[in-house]
């Protein structure tokens, strides 16, 4: 099992003919992700380069192809309007790459969304992941070489971004047969996370970057009710960093509503202030923000919490009980 | 993006929100025609003269004065562009100054705190307001929390006019000082979501004692502060153009060019990386094992082979760097890019101190190949299998 995502979603590629489209979509089929064609205005009934169906609009690509996720890259003056393209065409899962998207265009895109979302039941909502962000991937059981859509990595998972594909273990593959869900602010990081959870053993049912803009989709707390919901994740791996007060936020609702093993690492604990918090950031959240507050909130959940980013996969596993703690 | 307080000025003035008179000077003979011209417009005997750079501490350093003469006006003009401005800030260097503001002083009743930006809990943009302004808002959040006052904007509705009347009931403001008040948090409002700011403040913001042109006192903005979302400058010309490269370190400039982003800092490693956060984390590492990062180069994910080699150039130029750590997580970014930058980096500059290399990631094998074939001509490379060891392997190197 997984979230959000499995073998079956069928993606399409908002942006598929530009440079970046057109090579993730390569590395997604490479991978054995269901993708089933990409929306270019004014390209619609061609075909990319692999053969696969371009659409004008994402409404003429739900039509066609039936598709219920999309993964975004077009240029950031345009993504706020291709994700509300995607959501008003009735796309479940919308998960935006591009980076740079101003914030201004986040906060009006964002409220439109809530707007769509409002009312509507968990099952029949809309999440948004990112801008500026990975992706999402459940991964799948390794039957192929990877080096090609007609011998994908594997048969039976999915890859929505920009992530490596081989560094993530299906359950069935790992070690201890046990499968972790990972949810990270950070894009490179989460890679390191997720290499590190399974050089420790440990499969992944989903891992998620959720992005670090200021305003973007989905948060912690929305991926961790989703994990908490999921038989299969054994537990949760959760990274941060400085800014803001999402993971404080996190950790209590963690705490009143969290049965899993949890670990998480912060990132920033030593960067020099003020380099990149900006002073009226830190007066909202009341002094909040700092990677301090956020380790204490954590532990006070009962986060296992990684001392360096080098020990996030032994943190995850201790606190499942599968290893001793780092000794660094 | 910063900007400097005389075109903090400017955009205030075309917000419509009221300024003392003030002018730009950038040679000691103007200062005391602008003296006398900005004290006599606003009806005051003094007026304050000001160096036009982004660093703190002018003050301490005497590059802000109250002046009360033509010639006290001309003296400090003198030394203002004829000494460079030496603070915490600057390091010992100092700064050259090129331009001074001289803005009339004016009486003040009382000073308050005035701000906009954007609240990321609640995805909204927020005003904050304080009637304890022209101090630090950061003491007064924190010793007097109930002192300020928030109210967020609705993202397409803007600032309310009666949102704006009742902050100015609750700040105390009084009579016809009401209307003013609340003109300038809806121009400041409006200004912060048209100019794509990240900050928009004043502080601070003030009433001068009653006279008889103003029997309630005028409200004035004294000092503001704007930043600027970098990813939205492609729609604000006017705003770009105020750019200062000569406020800029030199290795972020060269970086940018590139599409790197540079962050220079105190102490001896080197480090090329690629994401922020994976940055953040590796300068943590290294301080865990008691080293400490001379830089942060950040290649993201797009950079070609030719940018990470100026990368290279960028981080051996910084005459602090004992040794370099690449620490490269590979998803757009390629193991074989870094690698083959690495390479020519070696041909061209060369690595004379200690060079520590993990890769991982897409295209590892390849990478991993090119370093083998390149190790006889970098002799100071290490390779890491992880990145605790390769961090604690580069804080050894560099001793």
């Amino acid at each position: 099992m997984s979230i959000l995502i499995n073998a079956n979603t069928k993606v399409i590629c908002q942006g598929i003919t530009g440079a970046y489209g057109a090579l993730h979509t390569k590395g997604c089929l490479d991978y054995g992700t269901n993708l089933v064609g990409g929306v270019t205005p004014g390209k619609g009934g061609t075909k990319d380069a692999n053969g696969l169906p371009v659409f004008n609009t994402v409404q003429d690509a739900v039509d066609g192809t039936g598709c219920d996720a999309t993964m975004i890259f077009v240029p950031p003056p345009f993504c706020g309007d291709a994700i509300l393209e995607a959501a008003e065409a009735g796309i479940r899962l919308i998960c935006a790459i591009t980076e740079g998207v101003p914030v201004a265009d986040m906060v009006r895109t964002r409220a439109a969304l809530d707007e769509i979302n409002s009312g509507r039941s968990a099952s029949e909502r809309i999440y948004l992941i990112g801008p500026n962000c990975p992706g999402i991937i459940s991964p799948g059981p390794h039957t192929g070489s990877g080096e090609s859509a007609s011998d994908p990595y594997t048969n039976a998972g999915c890859k929505i971004g920009i992530m490596p594909g081989y560094i993530n273990t299906h359950v069935s593959e790992s070690e201890s047969g046990k499968a972790v869900g990972i949810v990270s602010r950070s894009g490179t990081l989460t890679y390191e996370a997720v290499w590190q959870t399974s050089n420790m053993g440990l499969g992944q049912t989903t891992c998620i970057g959720i992005g670090g803009d200021p305003v973007r989709g989905m948060g912690f707390i929305d991926c961790l009710e989703l994990f908490e919901a999921d038989a299969e994740t054994a537990g949760v791996l959760m990274i941060g960093e400085i800014g803001g007060t999402d993971e404080e936020a996190a950790a209590e609702w963690a705490k009143a509503n969290m049965s899993k093993p949890l670990a998480a690492f912060i990132a920033g604990r030593t960067a020099p202030p003020g380099k990149r918090m900006g002073h009226a950031g830190a007066i909202i959240s009341g002094g909040e923000g700092g990677a301090e507050s956020k380790i204490d909130a954590l532990k006070a959940a009962g986060f296992a919490i990684a001392e360096t980013p080098a020990d996030m996969g032994v943190a995850m596993a201790h606190a499942m009980g599968l290893a001793p703690a780092a000794t660094a | 993006m910063k900007i400097h307080e005389y075109q903090a000025r400017e955009i205030l003035q075309q917000a419509g929100i009221p300024i003392p008179p003030g002018e730009v000077i950038e040679s000691i003979d103007e200062a005391a025609a602008v003296f006398k011209s900005v004290t006599k417009e606003a009806g005051t005997d003094f007026a304050v003269i000001k160096a036009m750079v982004h660093a703190g501490g002018r003050g301490k350093a005497g590059f802000v004065k109250l002046i009360h003469s033509a010639e006290e006006a001309t003296e400090a003009a003198r030394f203002m562009l004829s000494n460079k401005m030496v603070s915490v800030q600057t390091g010992p260097e100092g700064l050259d100054v090129s331009k001074l503001l001289i803005a009339a002083g004016v009486g003040i009743d009382h000073e308050y705190y005035l701000a906009i930006t954007t609240d990321r809990g609640a995805r909204r943009n927020v005003l904050i307001a304080s009637r304890e302004g022209g101090v630090e808002i950061e003491k007064v959040a924190h010793e007097n929390p109930d002192a300020i006052l928030k109210q967020h904007i609705h993202p397409s509705m803007g600032l309310q006019p009666h949102q704006a009347r009742r902050l100015a009931f609750d700040l105390g403001f009084k009579g016809k000082q009401i209307n003013q008040a609340a003109k300038i948090m809806i121009a400041l409002a409006d200004t912060y979501e048209k100019r794509d700011c990240t900050i928009a403040e004043i502080n601070p913001l003030i009433v001068t004692p009653p006279s008889s042109d103003h029997p309630d006192g005028q409200v004035l903005a004294i000092d503001a502060k704007f930043n600027f979302d970098d990813n939205a400058l492609y729609r604000q010309k006017q705003v770009a153009a105020m750019f200062d490269p000569a406020e800029e370190d030199p290795g972020e400039m060269r970086a940018k060019k590139f599409d790197l982003s540079y962050i220079p800092l105190d102490g001896s490693i080197g480090c090329l990386v690629n994401g922020a956060g994976l940055a953040m984390a590796t300068m943590d590492i290294i301080k865990h094992f008691g080293g400490d990062p001379a830089n942060f180069l950040d290649v993201g994910g797009s950079a070609t082979e030719e940018a990470v080699t100026e990368g290279f150039r960028i981080i051996l130029s910084d005459e602090n760097c004992k040794g370099v750590l690449v620490n490269i997580f590979g998803g757009i970014m390629r193991c074989d890019v870094i690698a083959q930058a690495i390479a020519n980096a070696a041909k061209e500059v060369g690595f004379e101190v200690p060079l520590v290399v993990r890769l991982e990631g897409t295209n590892v094998e390849e990478g991993r190949a090119i370093l083998e074939e390149a190790k006889s001509q970098i002799p100071t490379m290490q390779t890491a299998r992880d990145l605790g060891e390769a961090a604690e392997m580069v804080v050894a190197a560099v001793g």
